[in-house]
């Protein structure tokens, strides 16, 4: 991955920052140019919540290009409480005891290597809150 | 607009085709399509293809594929919508011939799964998707069903087995056919005890890898002549992200692609003799049957369970084996599903014949159900 391509997401995929519509309110993450409800260009950054709800998961035992060293990892779509729904990986816990409805929060890890001269590439993943 | 007609069709067996490269299948589908149609006149071409790209690191496919098939000089380009392109080139070729653009066109599929290994194939498929916020996650295609497949479950208290059913009807229906890549049954307990690829999702509840090639040649309809009218094609998206849908169930661009579809052709659903659905997953084959409007959200398990979607159901549904087991060479999977559609309404499906079919449908997907085209094809 070149280091632009990498740096100029680095914002957004560290922080969990998405987009607010300023006319309606919307949320949307990743950001976009339009807002999907209303229309309206007038958006502008907003901090996602970084708790929120399994809403469902799965395991990926075959992963990507990539992934090999990681895999069996879990990937869920999270709705976080300000309603906003992320995908996400979902760490420091084992498939066996996974569940829908589980409550996690963000948590910055490592994704994955660029072979060995490359960037080591970070983001955010989701773990189990530990009452 | 002129109507148009398939004057001929060509494909492949679909397997893993070690000793046949990218152009050797395109030309084995093409020769075929102009033998089968008397003739090789053609001015356009349209190349359907997703992962050469990536898994052969080709591009220009347009021109070689021309030169590969001795049309050098006549338009050609490739045709991209993940694994919606064979539906999404088809409409592009009909468009073509429909305006007055073009004459004859040559609307050819071709994949080769086969040079990458599991990975590379996999991080391919996988480029359907937004690559800086949804592959990111290590998430694959299938994992992306997965998510899907068990929310499926968890809210209509569906089981495992009757979503999984979809692959069990796949397999009876491709016994005989003799381009499918597995045209053997499987039994419901064999695909339940099949690995996880992505759990909930056994490993024989997916579409494997293929190689194969399938071409269509489209020119202006005679009714004198013509045996198969393009009664429609639509394209649609629908939301990119499955984390910003207001259902993750419901595929909007495969409803938004039928109504079109449907209203455009004038047929009802009841018309529908012989369907072709997008099952890369399980889920997809059943979502889709819900969402091209044949079944109750919710209910397309059963309906596949009970045996709805067999040769002498309500619906014949995949009647040469679906993706499943016909086999998916992803490209070219959209237009495998026209010819077959051709070849039921001709009569000529043999083994896989429906009986007196005047009337089909096929359903070409494209991501985790962001694109989606619609083909209806009737007989002359």
């Amino acid at each position: 991955m070149s280091v632009p391509r990498y740096w100029r997401e680095t914002r957004y995929r560290y922080r969990l920052i998405g987009e607010m519509c300023t006319e309606c309110g919307a949320i949307f993450f990743p950001r976009r140019a339009v807002c999907l409800k209303c229309g309206s260009v007038e958006l502008e950054e907003y901090k996602l919540k970084e708790i929120g709800t399994v809403a469902t998961w799965t395991t990926i035992r075959n992963p990507p290009e990539g992934y090999e060293k990681y895999a069996p990892y879990i990937v869920a779509l999270v709705e976080l409480d300000d309603g906003v729904m992320v995908l996400t990986q979902v760490v420091d816990i084992e498939p066996e005891e996974m569940k829908t409805g589980m409550r996690v929060e963000a948590a910055f890890r490592k994704v994955k290597e660029d072979g060995s001269s490359g960037i080591i590439e970070y983001g955010f993943k989701f773990r189990p809150i530990i009452e | 607009m002129r109507r148009v007609a398939i004057a001929g069709i060509g494909f492949t067996k679909i397997r893993e085709h070690w000793s046949k490269s990218l152009k050797d299948l395109f030309a084995e589908a093409a020769l075929k399509a102009f033998e089968d149609a008397g003739t090789d006149e053609v001015d356009a071409l349209y190349v359907s293809n997703m992962g050469a790209a990536s898994l052969q690191g080709q591009l220009h496919l347009g021109a070689m594929m021309a030169d590969t098939i001795g049309k050098r000089g006549i338009a050609a380009l490739r045709v991209e919508a993940a694994s919606a392109s064979g539906g999404a080139a088809f409409r592009e070729g009909v468009k073509a011939v429909a305006s007055g653009y073009s004459d004859c066109v040559l609307v050819g599929g071709v994949e080769k799964m086969s040079d990458g290994i599991p990975a590379e194939v996999s991080a391919t498929l996988a480029m359907s998707e937004d690559q800086e916020y949804t592959s990111y996650t290590g998430v694959t295609k299938i994992g992306l069903n997965a998510l899907i497949h068990r929310h499926y479950m968890e809210r209509f208290g569906v089981k495992a087995e009757d979503i999984a059913m979809f692959a069990v009807r796949s397999h009876e229906n491709a016994v005989g056919s003799p381009h499918a890549q597995y045209p053997f049954k499987v039994s419901i307990d064999r695909v339940m005890a099949s690995p996880m690829e992505a759990d909930p999702i056994h490993t024989l509840e997916c579409a494997g890898v293929g190689d194969g090639s399938a071409a269509v040649l489209l020119r202006p309809a005679d009714e004198a002549k013509d045996d198969i009218i393009v009664a429609a094609t639509s394209l649609a998206t629908g939301a990119y992200y499955l984390s910003d849908r207001s259902d993750i169930l419901t595929f909007e661009a495969v409803r938004q692609a039928a109504t079109q579809a449907f209203k455009s052709a004038d047929v009802s659903h009841s018309e529908i003799d012989v369907l072709e659905v997008h099952d890369d997953t399980t889920i997809t084959g059943v979502i889709s049957l819900e969402d091209l409007g044949f079944v109750e959200k919710g209910m397309g398990a059963e309906y596949v369970s009970r045996g709805d979607t067999t040769r002498g159901g309500e619906t014949p549904t995949n009647t040469f084996g679906g993706l499943k087991a016909r086999g998916n060479p992803v490209g070219a999977t959209g237009l495998y599903q026209i010819c077959e559609v051709a070849l039921q309404l001709r009569q000529e499906a043999g083994p896989c014949q429906v009986e007196d079919a005047n009337v089909g449908l096929a359903q070409s997907l494209g991501g985790l159900g962001s694109t989606c085209a619609v083909t209806i094809l009737r007989r002359g």
